[in-house]
């Protein structure tokens, strides 16, 4: 079975370490801030200028000065703290940020990104802080389903979509499996319960492996 | 004796000329200076270059703008959302430029030329085509674009509270862009929700130090963007 969207960004939020400062991308990588383990305290950026972001709000508290990457109302957590733009990108380039999960169209199986533009000559460019958040956090992750609604591998060997940034990506986190990225291409770390290795492998464009140790992603309850 | 305070909004427009280019503080909704614009838009300048992180929203504010045909070149981040209707039209109709920067890059830029400190270089959008015809250059183990300052002739900010001498504070994350604007443009031009007496903002709250601002204006209770959004929904 192929995991939903809350598997998957269940999955994904247990590998972020207490303590660590993490930025999490508009769309899919957005509902990992729902599943961060208890008893951790993990720290989120939004590069509107805040750390310590808690969850949205109750309809009747939303206040429009507090807002995500993504425009929508958020709350404050005690400890977090507001500023400007610039120290905000400073966070993020000067090496603060342990970790950013973002979406994806295409991961080449060298670490490209290609997550802003499909290049289709009707779209308005829009990159937002994708470039500067890619290439500044410590570990850049992606979290996204595997295969495009029509059944495109999002993995491939090289991104034919422009580049977010070059060789930044270190695994990707699907609805079939934890897949590292190191010198040799896609590795299989962990397969979603009832899924093969070959039907990821299928599904793949880019060279791929089933890791030593691969195992089944322990979903909970 | 200095007092930045300006009586109105249309007052406060007097030094905008045809073919400015203006900072616009916010992000999405948060910290836009909408009766700035607004007032913009009665000043009558044309031919505006606007550096804003994203490109307005339904039809108040820099979408007004947008929509009286005031603006020659959007620079910014993310001109995309769903309610930006106005410049996607003028976009595909080719009736406005548009310069896409990364927006850390936006930010760096803007902050350099508040500081005073000419091109530098960034790792963001190295390999990417948003690096096309920018220099590029190797230090140490990263490859580094070359990115030039971003000044404006004028900058509109939204802010908390000001005093006489243009002291700011800002309000949760509508802070964002309006203080490294502030100190980047030779006129800066704040509204603010509440004007006090000298003295009477806290010296260790003060975020944009009055040397950076020219002129502050009372708006006391400004427009929701989204509050006029989803009002415009309703049957």
């Amino acid at each position: 079975m192929s995991l939903t969207r809350d598997q998957m960004a269940w999955r994904m939020a247990q590998d972020i370490a207490d303590g660590a400062y993490v930025n999490l991308g508009i769309g899919l990588p957005e509902l990992v801030g729902n599943h961060l383990p208890p008893g951790r305290e993990i720290v989120l950026h939004s590069e509107n200028g805040i750390l310590g972001m808690g969850p949205e709000p109750a309809a009747t508290e939303r206040d429009y000065d507090l807002i995500n990457a993504g425009k929508k109302p958020v709350t404050l957590l005690p400890g977090g703290a507001y500023f400007h733009h610039a120290d905000s990108f400073a966070i993020v380039r000067g090496g603060r940020l342990d970790l950013c999960v973002l979406g994806a169209f295409q991961v080449a199986a060298i670490g490209d990104l290609a997550n802003w533009s499909t290049g289709a000559p009707d779209a308005i460019p829009a990159v937002g802080g994708a470039m500067d958040i890619a290439v500044g956090a410590r570990r850049c992750v992606v979290l996204t389903e595997h295969t495009t609604r029509d059944g495109k591998p999002k993995l491939v060997e090289r991104c034919t979509y422009p580049l977010t940034a070059p060789g930044v990506v270190r695994r990707v986190y699907t609805d079939l499996a934890v897949v590292d990225i190191d010198a040799g291409g896609f590795v299989v770390v962990e397969l979603a319960p009832g899924i093969g290795f070959e039907a990821v492998a299928a599904r793949t464009g880019g060279p791929i492996r089933r890791g030593d140790g691969c195992g089944i992603i322990a979903l909970p309850g | 004796m200095i007092d930045k305070r300006v009586d109105s909004l249309a007052a406060a427009m007097r030094p905008i000329r045809d073919g400015h280019t203006i900072h616009v503080s916010g992000f999405g909704e948060s910290g836009c200076p909408t009766e700035l614009l607004h007032a913009l838009i009665e000043h009558g300048a044309r031919g505006l270059t606007i550096v804003y992180n994203n490109a307005g929203n339904g039809h108040l504010g820099l979408a007004a703008l947008l929509e009286a045909g005031r603006v020659r070149k959007m620079i910014c981040s993310y001109p995309r959302s769903s309610h930006s209707v106005v410049f996607d039209r003028l976009y595909r109709a080719g009736a406005i430029e548009l310069e896409v920067v990364p927006q850390g890059t936006l930010a760096e830029r803007i902050r350099a030329a508040g500081a005073g400190i000419g091109p530098f270089y960034c790792r963001t959008s190295v390999g990417t085509p948003l690096a096309d015809g920018k220099e590029c250059r190797r230090f140490g183990d990263h490859d580094y674009v070359l990115e030039h300052p971003l000044r404006a002739d004028v900058a509109l900010i939204k802010a908390e509270t000001a005093d006489r001498w243009g002291n700011l504070t800002f309000r949760k994350a509508a802070r964002n862009f309006a203080p490294i604007m502030a100190m980047a443009a030779d006129h800066t031009i704040a509204q603010a929700r509440r004007l006090v007496e000298l003295g009477a903002i806290d010296p260790e709250q003060v975020v944009t130090p009055g040397a950076f601002v020219d002129a502050v204006v009372r708006v006391a209770n400004p427009i929701s963007e989204y509050e006029a959004l989803l009002a415009a929904k309703r049957p």
